[in-house]
């Protein structure tokens, strides 16, 4: 090129009025202006409305004695509780949802996604009608018919159907307050066996490593799944039964109109889980497939041909490569299924948004602030979980050779 | 561009709208035209609309009464249909005129968020319906129930003092709107369901089979139920208050919906000053001096009101109670008219 | 020479074609490739086959052959041995439909879903002509007709109908049509914002849509509906039903603007360059060359979007709205019905109602997603 020999014209001095830095500070002047008056604006109305109102302005209801009851709670909690123990209980157990949906709506999820695929076509075909049934029906509708689905072909809690145990006592109790199971009671010695239980991960952990690295220097392979599921079962057990059997059951009892004593998981709490699972597992089964049909299939014929069977091309092979298409999505749906447990309100388990930003709101009146904690908590968890997302994807992330 | 002008706009309006002016009530009134009354959203007996949007209730039938003194229409009402959540700020913030919503009288709702209650025009309790073939005749007997109750009502604060001072243990099965509430106690989900007693009449002719429910005996509390009105506003507060005494003194001066135009001409002292043919009793509250025979005319006396909308004549078939004259053995009792 | 017809050993005429081996061919060489390849194949096969066997006789009974379709009161459905309850539906229908506005008025309703209907039909249809004239009516004219068709103007002889009579499947569709119209361009807006080179404008997208979409939905209708009426000055108190209307529209808005992030990320570099290069400001770069491929390219989330929304919508019931769903969940209270099959029937009838709504929807995505690879290999 030989317009570098070119001697270019000076720059022209832009008129400010077209310099697209100046105009760019305008802007954005403009903006923190605009954004400022609506803030203001927002701030000293609600601040001049709630004075107005006697609404309270501050955090002082936090240590005030709440005053109702909350029938499901995993820590300590009764009516002379403070409206700060609510929030409490209403975060863990919107937590306690959340895990045990997201465990389970995984699992779900992957195998739908798998069955999809499947070369078998009454499977693939029944995976498609539950999918595209279940994503396109609102959650809310689900979780009221699970509701009364789950309620009403139940007995009532004396003619409970009884769940009979090993010794032919009656074990559980399923009715329409619930599943009232045998409440473990733990003894002082019950330490030995989860510090026995702890001694064997780290053994399982110290094999699987062994295992791994004899299998790299002469390709020889341990059995290190199966060795590690019998210490970690094994090793407790051993030590339980050393230790005279440090754990008891507390059985129900019928008394009057509820059974005393036993622990109970709510019909709420399971036409919850129930809904968000079948839900969630829908989504997660089109990232699943989406994600196995993104890995080429040049892998899956290369495996194929290396005598692998098809479980272990799934296992070793497609899905390692498949997550990391899969992980982001995923992640989102995980925060979805959490942020869609406060449907909750609308069955009546207490989760956070139930009690707290309904009894506790209802009561104390105080709702900036509480729908303000409300709304941080979830974005916290958003937050942290995302964090976590983008540290595994660190983690994984191919090394480009 | 365009944002930054909308949120300009919309700061401009935010910031300098805050100085609109808030004239009386009854001429905010009388200028629309139309009564902003807060309702139940759906309480049979006290504020209900039907199918077609028609309000029926005592609550209703008050609010009508208002609008019939205040703009001699006592169709001139606007209903607005309020939960228990939002119920207070809506009078609060000017969004109603009139809170006719069976709300309990109490203390820290006068003092802490700035209301009054005008008069009481049910005197309500808590108590708890349960289903007939569980043999329970006394709510202490309940030891260990599961209880339906509304969330953020003093019904579910009472329902813990009462269980806590009895030495009794539930479990309070709480949802946030009434007819889930309803719903579960219907599936069995709980063996007793408590709320206001006029409110459990009510809501006991939604269930798939009323006859097989009971409300039992006991009231664990005092609700007095009454219209409320912000404070600040004495001659609004009077009108309101006025309304629910002229209904009480037409009941026992024997004035009815029927005979008002018969009772124009009646010779007793307390019906003429009453129906405003001797003097001018609206005239200080800035109404006209008819305004309680067109209160009469258009929803009757409070015993009238009372017995369609949640007495004998109703579905509900409540006993007046604690709500009769006080001539009558209950305690509803108004100043006289002069 | 020996003709070689003559030698014996040489077939005179083609041998007949035979059929394929029968277990690789037609039903029983598709049942062996497709239900019986293998051990597990076959296990999987028989437990399906179960499956169906269990449960399709007895919900055929109970949608159809028990269920009652006429009948004038809840008396007959009430047997423990009769299914859906399907009179019951046709009685409450219209309020369903409409809740509880005034009967006589209810061709409003139907106008503005008619008009409504077809405007998007002509958005969304392939090669329908005039898109430009389609949207300016759609998201600038027809919200106005709505408005006054819905709500009322005294001067032409429309008495105002208040929105607390409004109900059932209307408000639904009125809820997403507002998210969707208000989303859009707000998206868009956010998009951009969250694309520019300036700072504060980026820092202040980010900010309001990685928010919005922390939260859960029923946390900004809370917001909206508690909220609102104390940020905005005293007596003005907004409509019970605009509140969750502005709530859907700025959650909506901030999960738009991800999905046009998308499209706007996907442009080629060449595309701003180019029309850079030809002295377009950033206003006409944006709205002539860049938008509108980028908003083509990503139809499918936006509709994906919506059918999120249009399910999202039945949370407004949170804040006290009838929409469909509630419409469909308290009429059951009504006690000339109420009966242990109410609930079922009418939770079915809402199940296939969305159903059929969002399927259809996402149909019409996957069909766009196709023409749009399609477009592109050309």
């Amino acid at each position: 090129m030989s317009g570098r020999a070119v001697d270019l014209p000076p720059v022209a001095k832009i008129s400010p009025f077209y310099d697209p830095r100046v105009r760019g500070f305008v802007y954005q002047g403009l903006l923190v202006l605009a954004l400022g008056i609506l803030i203001y604006g927002a701030a000293s109305n609600a601040i001049a409305n709630m004075q107005a109102r006697n609404i309270p302005t501050n955090f002082d209801f936090w240590n005030k004695t709440s005053g109702f009851d909350i029938n499901f709670t995993l820590i300590p909690y009764s009516a002379q509780s403070t409206f700060g123990d609510a929030f409490w209980v209403g975060l863990l157990n919107t937590l306690l949802v959340a895990a045990i949906g997201v465990f389970f709506a995984t699992i779900l999820g992957f195998i739908v996604g798998v069955a999809r695929l499947s070369p078998n076509w009454i499977v693939a075909r029944m995976a498609t009608i539950y999918v595209e049934s279940l994503r396109n029906v609102p959650l809310l509708l689900q979780l009221l018919f699970w509701y009364n689905a789950i309620l009403k072909p139940l007995p009532g809690v004396r003619d409970s159907i009884v769940i009979p145990g090993l010794s032919g006592k009656p074990f559980a109790f399923l009715n329409n307050r619930g599943l009232v199971l045998p409440q473990p009671v733990f003894g002082a010695e019950f330490d030995l066996v989860l510090a026995a239980f702890g001694l064997a991960c780290l053994l399982a952990a110290g094999f699987w490593f062994y295992a791994r690295k004899i299998q790299r220097e002469t390709g020889r392979r341990l059995p290190s799944g199966w060795a590690g599921l019998a210490l970690v079962i094994g090793l407790p057990a051993i030590a339980y039964f050393a230790a005279g059997s440090p754990l008891t059951l507390d059985y129900p009892v019928l008394r009057g109109f509820n059974f005393s004593g036993g622990a109970r998981v709510l019909p709420e709490l399971v036409a919850l889980l129930l809904g968000l699972i079948l839900y969630t597992a829908t989504f997660i089964a089109e990232i699943v497939r989406a994600g196995i049909q993104s890995v080429a299939r040049g892998q899956s014929e290369a495996a194929l041909a290396l005598g692998l069977s098809g479980g272990q091309v799934l296992r070793l092979v497609v899905i390692p490569q498949a997550m990391r298409v899969i992980t982001p999505p995923l992640t989102n749906q995980f925060l979805n299924l959490t942020k869609n447990s406060t449907l909750a309100v609308f069955i009546g388990y207490p989760d956070l948004v139930q009690v707290f930003a309904g009894s506790v709101l209802n009561i104390t009146g105080a709702a900036v602030q509480i729908i303000a904690v409300t709304m941080a908590v979830y974005l916290v968890i958003s937050l942290l979980t995302s964090l976590a997302m983008s540290f595994y994807m660190r983690l994984t992330a191919t090394v480009e050779r | 561009m365009k944002r930054i002008s909308i949120a300009i706009a919309a700061g401009a309006i935010l910031a300098f709208g805050a100085t609109a002016a808030s004239a009386g009530t009854l001429d905010q009134v009388k200028q629309r035209g139309s009564l902003a009354c807060g309702s139940n959203s759906g309480l049979t007996g006290f504020g209900i609309p039907d199918d077609k949007g028609q309000w029926t209730g005592l609550d209703v039938d008050f609010c009508r009464a208002v609008a019939a003194a205040v703009l001699n229409d006592p169709t001139k009402v606007k209903f607005i249909p309020l939960t228990a959540k939002d119920r207070f700020t809506a009078l609060q913030s000017g969004e109603v005129d009139v809170l006719a919503r069976n709300g309990t009288w109490t203390l820290s709702r006068e003092a802490d968020l700035g209301l009054l209650f005008a008069a009481v025009n049910y005197y309500d309790g808590q108590g708890f319906m349960v289903r007939k073939k569980l043999n329970v005749n006394s709510a202490l007997e309940l030891n260990g129930a599961s209880i339906c109750v509304q969330q953020g009502t003093t019904t579910e604060l009472n329902l813990a003092d009462y269980f806590r001072s009895n030495n009794m243990k539930y479990e309070g099965v709480v949802f946030a709107n009434v007819d889930d509430v309803i719903k579960a106690y219907d599936t069995s989900r709980c063996d007793a369901f408590t709320t206001d007693v006029s409110q459990l009449y009510g809501e006991r002719i939604k269930l798939v089979n009323p006859d097989e429910h009971v409300v039992l005996p006991e009231v664990i509390s005092k609700e007095p139920l009454g219209p409320a009105v912000r404070q600040g506003d004495d001659q609004w507060f009077d009108i309101v208050k006025w309304t629910h005494f002229a209904m009480i003194n037409a009941e026992e001066l024997g004035v009815t919906k029927a005979n008002v135009d018969d009772k124009l001409k009646s010779d007793d002292p307390s019906i003429r000053r009453l129906l405003g043919v001797e003097g001018d009793f609206g005239k200080g509250m800035g109404l006209t001096k008819d305004w309680a025979y067109h209160i009469i005319k258009a929803v009757g006396n409070y015993g009238e009101a009372f017995e369609r909308n949640v007495g004998e004549g109703s579905k509900l078939k409540i006993k007046r109670g604690l709500n009769n004259l006080w001539s009558k053995g209950g305690i509803q009792y108004a100043a006289p008219v002069r | 020479m020996a003709d070689a017809r003559s030698v014996a050993y040489v077939r005179t005429q083609a041998a007949p074609v035979l059929p394929p081996p029968a277990l690789s061919d037609g039903a029983l060489g598709w049942l062996r490739a497709n239900l019986f390849s293998g051990p597990f194949s076959a296990i999987f096969t028989v437990l399906a086959v179960a499956f169906i066997a269990w449960v399709a006789p007895g919900l055929i009974r109970y949608l159809f052959i028990d269920a009652v379709w006429t009948a004038n009161d809840g008396a007959s459905c009430r047997s423990p041995e009769v299914g859906a309850c399907w009179a019951y539906i046709g009685q409450k229908l219209p309020f369903f439909m409409y809740g509880s506005y005034p009967r006589e008025w209810v061709w409003r309703v139907n106008m503005t879903l008619v008009v409504g209907a077809a405007l998007i039909v002509w958005l969304l249809a392939p090669k329908a002509p005039a898109k430009q004239i389609g949207a300016f009516l759609f998201f600038v004219v027809y919200p106005l007709l709505g408005f006054i068709l819905l709500s009322g103007w005294e001067k032409i002889g429309l008495p105002k109908i208040d929105t607390d009579v409004w109900g059932g499947v209307f408000v639904s569709l009125l809820v997403s049509a507002v998210g969707i119209v208000v989303s859009l361009p707000g998206g868009v807006l956010l998009a951009m914002g969250r694309r520019s080179t300036l700072p504060v404008v980026r820092i202040a997208s980010v900010i309001f849509i990685e928010f919005v979409r922390g939260v859960p939905l029923i946390t900004v209708l809370f917001m909206a509906n508690f909220m609102l009426p104390l940020f905005l000055p005293e007596n003005w108190t907004p409509d019970r039903l605009l509140r969750p209307l502005v709530g859907v529209s700025l959650f909506a808005s901030a999960y738009m603007a991800e999905v046009v992030r998308g499209g706007l990320q996907a442009m080629p570099k060449g595309q701003f360059e180019g029309a850079m290069a030809l002295g377009l400001g950033y206003g006409r770069l944006m709205r002539l060359v860049v938008l509108p491929q980028a908003l083509t390219k990503v139809i499918p989330g936006i509709v994906n979007t919506f059918i999120g929304l249009f399910k999202d919508t039945t949370l407004v019931a949170v804040v006290g709205i009838y929409d469909f769903l509630r419409a469909v969940d308290t009429a059951r209270l009504d006690p000339v019905w109420a009966g242990p099959n109410i609930s079922t029937t009418g939770y079915i009838f809402a199940a296939l109602f969305y159903f059929i709504f969002c399927f259809g929807m996402s149909r019409y995505s996957q069909y766009m997603e196709r023409s749009l690879a399609k477009d592109r290999l050309r």
